[in-house]
């Protein structure tokens, strides 16, 4: 079965191509139009970015199969990153991975049964001073524990994923002293300030962007 | 010394909503760069960066503005400016932290950057997996383009600037600053060799500037506040300024510290990060992402001679050295991008080196042969001494492998991954010795399949 880009996303593409003065530049951006699309690069994928940017099919599925995060197989719908590098590991990232397995009932590497997560190992997801965390899909899970994470997959199992994101979902987080806060603690040292933290566990449950 | 310190980088990271541009502007955002295109020349800007001793954040830590000058754009070329938030050396979260909590500041930077080098246009190649943080930056700059900052006129000014979001895929190497440029070509992230560097022949063939986030988000501080002025912020010379750290692992309060450059390993341990977890002995910490040689404690810096650079601290402990690109140098180690691993002594060297390995393994990108077999076979030699498997000689071999990977390749990987190699043979030899004896009991181990492990436990 032939692949096309929705109109939307092709004008988009037509977009990414004045970003750059050689064509093949927009590989990368293309690849993920299709992947956010499709799911996974199948060989019509390829096919098809091949035509629209004059490339050879095969040196399009060389970047392809280079990294890691374009799939050329099918996924599930949700894919689970658990961050495996010694950060993470040195709190906790093997119990992170091993509960999952667990809890969906497959291997690092594969999908779930009922279709819904693809659980995968990750190398250092740059989020340490978090750890442990797991991205799913686009967003970073940080601060894990196991009772935490269970409500996450719940969310994204009754919820789905874009609210789930909205409810557990971090990002780089601010938590620490600064000036003109009076309730928070003094800074730890003489030349200390504070950024980003690891978060009590009351306050877990909230979103990453309180301070 | 018990003065407080006025956060520069990270003043507006407290800020209600502060990736938005009305409350990064009222916070000062953007005053310096409009300062800066309207009434200062490019060669006075790029002037000021080299006084600044900025030492490049990503972790090799050359000089900036020494890189900016290895410009020489001959008639017909293209200048690009490329900001690598490509961050992935394992350990490392600070420019994550720019990017989503002052994304404004990044795009100062690159403006006031682009002007100074003339360059028009400026990618910034974020990692795929920031896909987030790479959203948060394309809405900064559809912001700073509606307030006329960037485009055709910025700031009413005749040099156009446009900067566009690259996202990456997931492929460590792609850090490495000639793998990102081909992987912003849209080719295989494979390193390139060197000669021509970037700043003569870069992306698209032009002369490029290859910058990390952190050194970027720093010009517009530089520039308000003079080069020297910046530099001065530091306790060491040579190497100006101040930086973020961070700190992961075994330590009460993980997470990023804004500092002036030369503090030592021991304060940002025990004054910024709170001490150690559970308040356990420390036993070994990575200084600035897994590529650099680990410190022992208990080591002493043996520098008798006054004309060796560290005879300062002689006799005093690794983590006394206060941390710099060049005391880091001297002491056998690199600064990196100062992001430290902190283990305690419940960590098996072993296994916290297999798992490095495992990583180096896993984003070896193959083009040469030293780098793609060696990673293997490190891992492999590592899970033999892992399970019990192993022998006396697995030890040397493993030396011996790090030793012919090093300066053997393309790029830099392969001594990334030897060096912390061989620092922890250095340093833990008789650990490693015990393990090719014995193995390492399961509970120190990170196996992939110890689910009966678990089910054990509950």
């Amino acid at each position: 079965m032939a692949f096309a880009l929705t109109p939307d996303r092709e004008k988009q593409v037509d977009e990414i191509l004045t970003r750059y003065p050689e064509r093949r530049a927009a590989l990368l951006p293309m690849l993920w139009l299709c992947q956010r699309q499709h799911g996974w690069i199948s060989p019509e994928v390829i096919e098809y970015v091949a035509e629209r940017l004059g490339l050879s099919t095969a040196a399009v599925k060389g970047v392809v199969t280079f990294y890691t995060m374009f799939f050329d197989e099918p996924v599930g719908e949700n894919i689970i990153w658990v961050c495996r590098t010694l950060s993470c590991d040195l709190r906790g990232g093997k119990v992170i991975q091993e509960h999952l397995e667990q809890k969906l009932g497959c291997s690092a590497g594969q999908t779930s049964s009922d279709g819904k997560f693809t659980l995968l190992k990750a190398e250092c997801l740059a989020a340490c001073g978090q750890a442990p965390m797991v991205q799913i899909n686009d967003r970073y899970y940080e601060n894990l524990d196991v009772e935490l994470l269970d409500r996450i997959i719940e969310a994204h199992l009754t919820k789905g994923a874009e609210a789930a994101a909205e409810e557990f979902a971090t990002h780089a987080t601010f938590r620490g002293p600064r000036k003109g806060a009076s309730s928070a603690p003094p800074p730890p040292s003489k030349e200390a300030v504070r950024v980003a933290s690891q978060p009590p566990p009351s306050a877990r449950s909230s979103k990453g962007d309180e301070s | 010394m018990t003065r407080f310190f006025e956060p520069l980088l990270t003043s507006r990271y407290g800020i209600h909503e502060s990736w938005k541009l009305a409350n990064a502007e009222k916070a000062g955002a953007y005053r310096v760069a409009r300062e800066a295109l309207t009434a200062r020349k490019p060669a006075e800007l790029k002037e000021e960066v080299k006084k600044a001793n900025l030492r490049g954040r990503g972790g090799a830590g050359f000089p900036a503005g020494v890189k900016w000058g290895f410009l020489n754009p001959q008639e017909g070329d293209q200048v690009y400016l490329v900001i690598n938030a490509d961050e992935s050396e394992p350990g490392t979260f600070k420019d994550r932290s720019i990017m989503d909590l002052d994304p404004h500041r990044l795009l100062e930077g690159a403006i006031i950057s682009c002007f100074a080098i003339d360059a028009h246009v400026a990618y910034i190649y974020v990692r795929g997996e920031l896909a987030f943080s790479a959203a948060r930056l394309e809405a900064a700059i559809a912001e700073a383009k509606q307030a006329g900052y960037l485009g055709q006129r910025p700031f009413g000014i005749e040099h156009p600037i446009d900067i566009h979001v690259h996202l990456g895929a997931g492929a460590y190497i792609c850090g490495e600053e000639t793998a990102l440029l081909n992987s912003l070509e849209g080719r295989r992230g494979e390193p390139r060799l060197k000669p021509p560097f970037p700043a003569v022949k870069g992306v698209f063939g032009m002369p490029t500037i290859v910058n990390n986030v952190e050194s970027i988000a720093s010009v517009p501080d530089i520039i308000e506040m003079g080069g020297d002025a910046w530099a001065s912020l530091s306790r060491l010379p040579g190497d100006g300024g101040v930086r973020i750290y961070g700190v992961s692992g075994h330590v009460k309060n993980p997470g990023l510290y804004e500092a002036p450059v030369g503090i030592t390993m021991r304060e940002l341990i025990e004054d910024y990060a709170g001490g150690m977890l559970r308040d356990r002995p420390l036993k070994a910490v990575i200084p600035g992402g897994s590529s650099t040689p680990l410190l022992d404690p208990r080591r002493k810096v043996h520098a008798p001679n006054p004309d060796h650079p560290l005879h300062q601290w002689d006799g005093m402990s690794e983590i006394d050295v206060p941390m710099g690109v060049d005391t880091y140098r001297a002491l056998g180690t690199m600064l990196g991008t100062c992001c430290a691993i902190v283990m305690d002594d419940t960590v098996s060297m072993v296994e916290a080196c297999r798992n490095l390995m495992r990583f180096y393994k896993h984003e070896s990108c193959g083009q040469c042969t030293p780098c793609r077999e060696g990673c293997g076979w490190l891992v492999d030699v590592l899970d033999n001494l892992c399970a019990g498997r192993g022998k006396h000689e697995d030890v040397d071999l493993l030396v011996n492998i790090a030793n012919n990977m090093m300066g053997n390749t393309i790029c830099a990987f392969a001594d990334g991954t030897a060096m912390p190699m061989l620092g922890m043979v250095q340093k833990f030899r008789e650990e490693f010795m015990d393990a090719a004896l014995n193995g390492i009991p399961d509970s120190v181990r990170h196996d992939e399949s110890v689910r009966s492990l678990v089910e054990v436990q509950a």
